[in-house]
């Protein structure tokens, strides 16, 4: 199953006008998170909020929606966002955590909540792990390479940056441009070519734009904790929802960009491990499910 | 290995058919697990961190296991045979009691755990030069796999109580599987800071997501561009940062089942 394990699967967005204007897609992860703040089903929570450099995100705790709504957008650089889980439990003194997390974050929460070896009570304090869909990260100064370099424009002008329909996307005030995704390959980490997770497979809750019109964002409900959550969020008007398109543009684009990932990365996998090079995966002789995160 | 793990479990013994009356009379002669406590060079914190199992040491102490050997915990001289022994603590080579003790409980246990990280990899220990009052002659600590055959490791600065509770589980249940990483760190030895940069950086495998520099115990670890600087005047080589990475070995199985998945 490539879209891993999950609960229900819609498309969805916030009902808030103000976070419909500056989220990414449908603004599911503001939208849950101020809602949770708001039932107190959350005291904060972990998001790669702003940093000194445009666009070079750092992980931060946020306590209001505020806070939430200054964080929101993807980011498409590193904001190590797990390592502020502690300082939140320890210097905020929060109980109840959340915190928005690529697939790759995902899992070492999730290894750390299993295997909590050296790390004392934390791992019963994540209260609501939002996950999101990612294809692959991106050094900083790979950034500043597509926006100053292949783009023309000053990183200080750019609005908002956005993946999709095969192109990498920069606003600016008074400009939409764009280069092939293609010019990107060979710009992003390679600690992504392993990975086998497109859809936050371990998350709570996992969201992301592709299998939604413009403007909408995908939803998969995957734990009993994530479906709770997003139901009431459902239930209190602050997310409205409708059923996801299962054809060509909805959950079929999906799936096949979920296994397009997870066969590159299965190859990539062999590759290292027949070059005597560790890989924490199984190669696709070990498994009975070749696409299979483990 | 894991045999003798099973064995000390009481599983994977062949099933037989047994009256009743008998399955509850085995089960009432059935000793408990005798289990000793070693205590090396290492300061304490680790039994400290069982011993914050509030919840459940009373039952644990009082129903589910006979501690039969332990410096403050059992009124004994003699080491007594062990089922199994936690041993805290790395061994100092000059010191004769310490090498004598170590070999002793590996002879007399059917299991060694190295219980934390100065027992595992030496952790702060191995920094040791020697020249200390009262013994200066007391320079070389090393992990006690360098001396004994360790069957098990629990490494942490100290290890959690989260993760003594669940193997603490995991063993009464006879749960193999989450077991295996330990047997797997037991090989683990040789512990640094600098494992990210040459296991995880240097192979491909760094993704930035800073589960490391959350993990380390000592705030010796940063986030820099997406990968992680040590300090390392402030590394006490717990081996936590690598053991924690998401990229050193992968549960998947088991974190499946914990969430439900």
């Amino acid at each position: 199953m490539v879209l891993g394990t999950y609960k229900e699967v819609v498309t969805a967005r916030s009902t808030d006008k103000a976070i419909q204007k500056i989220a990414q897609d449908g603004g599911i992860v503001s939208a849950l998170f101020c809602y949770a703040l708001e039932e107190k089903l959350i005291d904060g929570a972990v998001v790669a909020g702003p940093g000194k450099d445009f666009w070079k995100p750092e992980p931060m705790v946020a306590q209001t929606a505020d806070e939430i709504l200054a964080a929101a957008g993807t980011k498409y650089t590193f904001s190590p966002n797990v390592l502020m889980l502690k300082k939140a439990v320890r210097q905020y003194g929060l109980e109840k955590v959340g915190t928005v997390a690529i697939p790759c974050q995902t899992m070492g929460i999730r290894k750390m909540q299993s295997y909590p070896f050296g790390v004392r009570f934390l791992a019963d304090k994540i209260a609501l792990l939002t996950g999101i869909f990612c294809m692959e990260n991106f050094p900083f100064a790979s950034l500043q390479t597509f926006i100053s370099e292949k783009m023309g424009v000053s990183p200080e002008l750019v609005e908002k940056m956005d993946i999709g329909k095969g192109k990498f996307w920069v606003y600016t005030a008074d400009d939409v441009l764009s280069i092939p995704l293609k010019e990107t390959h060979g710009y992003e980490q390679s600690g992504c070519k392993v990975c086998l997770d497109y859809v936050a497979e371990l998350s709570d809750v996992a969201t992301g734009s592709v299998g939604s019109p413009d403007g909408w964002s995908t939803v998969f409900t995957r734990t009993d904790a994530g479906e709770t959550i997003f139901k009431a969020a459902v239930e209190a008007g602050v997310i409205e929802t409708k059923a996801v398109d299962t054809g060509k543009f909805g959950l079929e684009m999906l799936t096949k960009l979920a296994t397009q990932k997870k066969e590159k990365a299965m190859k990539e996998i062999d590759r290292r491990k027949d070059m005597g090079l560790p890989v924490p995966f199984k190669a696709s002789s070990e498994k009975e499910d070749p696409l299979a995160n483990v | 290995m894991l045999a003798r793990i099973k064995q000390f479990l009481g599983i994977g013994a062949k099933p037989k058919e047994v009256p009743k009356e008998e399955v509850e009379k085995v089960a009432e002669e059935k000793a408990k697990p005798r289990i000793g406590y070693v205590h090396l060079s290492g300061c304490t914190g680790d039994i400290m961190s069982l011993s914050e199992n509030y919840d459940i040491l009373a039952e644990l102490l009082t129903n589910m296991v006979d501690i039969v050997y332990g410096q403050t915990l059992a009124d004994v001289w003699e080491m007594p045979e062990m089922d199994l022994v936690l041993v805290e603590g790395s061994v100092c080579l000059q010191d004769e009691h310490s090498v004598k003790e170590l070999k002793e409980a590996r002879e007399k246990a059917g299991l060694v755990v190295a219980f934390g990280s100065c027992a595992a990899t030496g952790c702060f220990t191995r920094y040791s030069r020697g020249g200390q009052q009262a013994r200066p002659d007391h320079e070389s600590f090393v992990p006690i796999a360098d001396l004994v055959k360790v069957d098990c490791a629990i490494p942490g600065c100290p290890p959690s109580p989260e993760i003594i509770a669940k193997t603490v589980v995991a063993v009464i249940n006879g749960d193999m599987d989450y077991l295996q990483p330990m047997i797997d760190l037991a090989g683990y030895t040789e512990a640094c800071g600098c494992d990210l940069q040459y296991k995880v950086v240097n192979q491909a495998l760094c993704i930035g997501c800073g589960t490391c520099a959350m993990a380390c115990q000592t705030r010796a670890l940063t986030m820099t561009d997406g990968r992680p600087e040590l300090t390392s005047a402030r590394c006490v080589k717990c081996g936590i940062c690598y053991v924690q990475c998401p990229r050193s070995w992968w549960p998947a199985d088991r974190i499946n089942q914990d969430l439900g998945l």
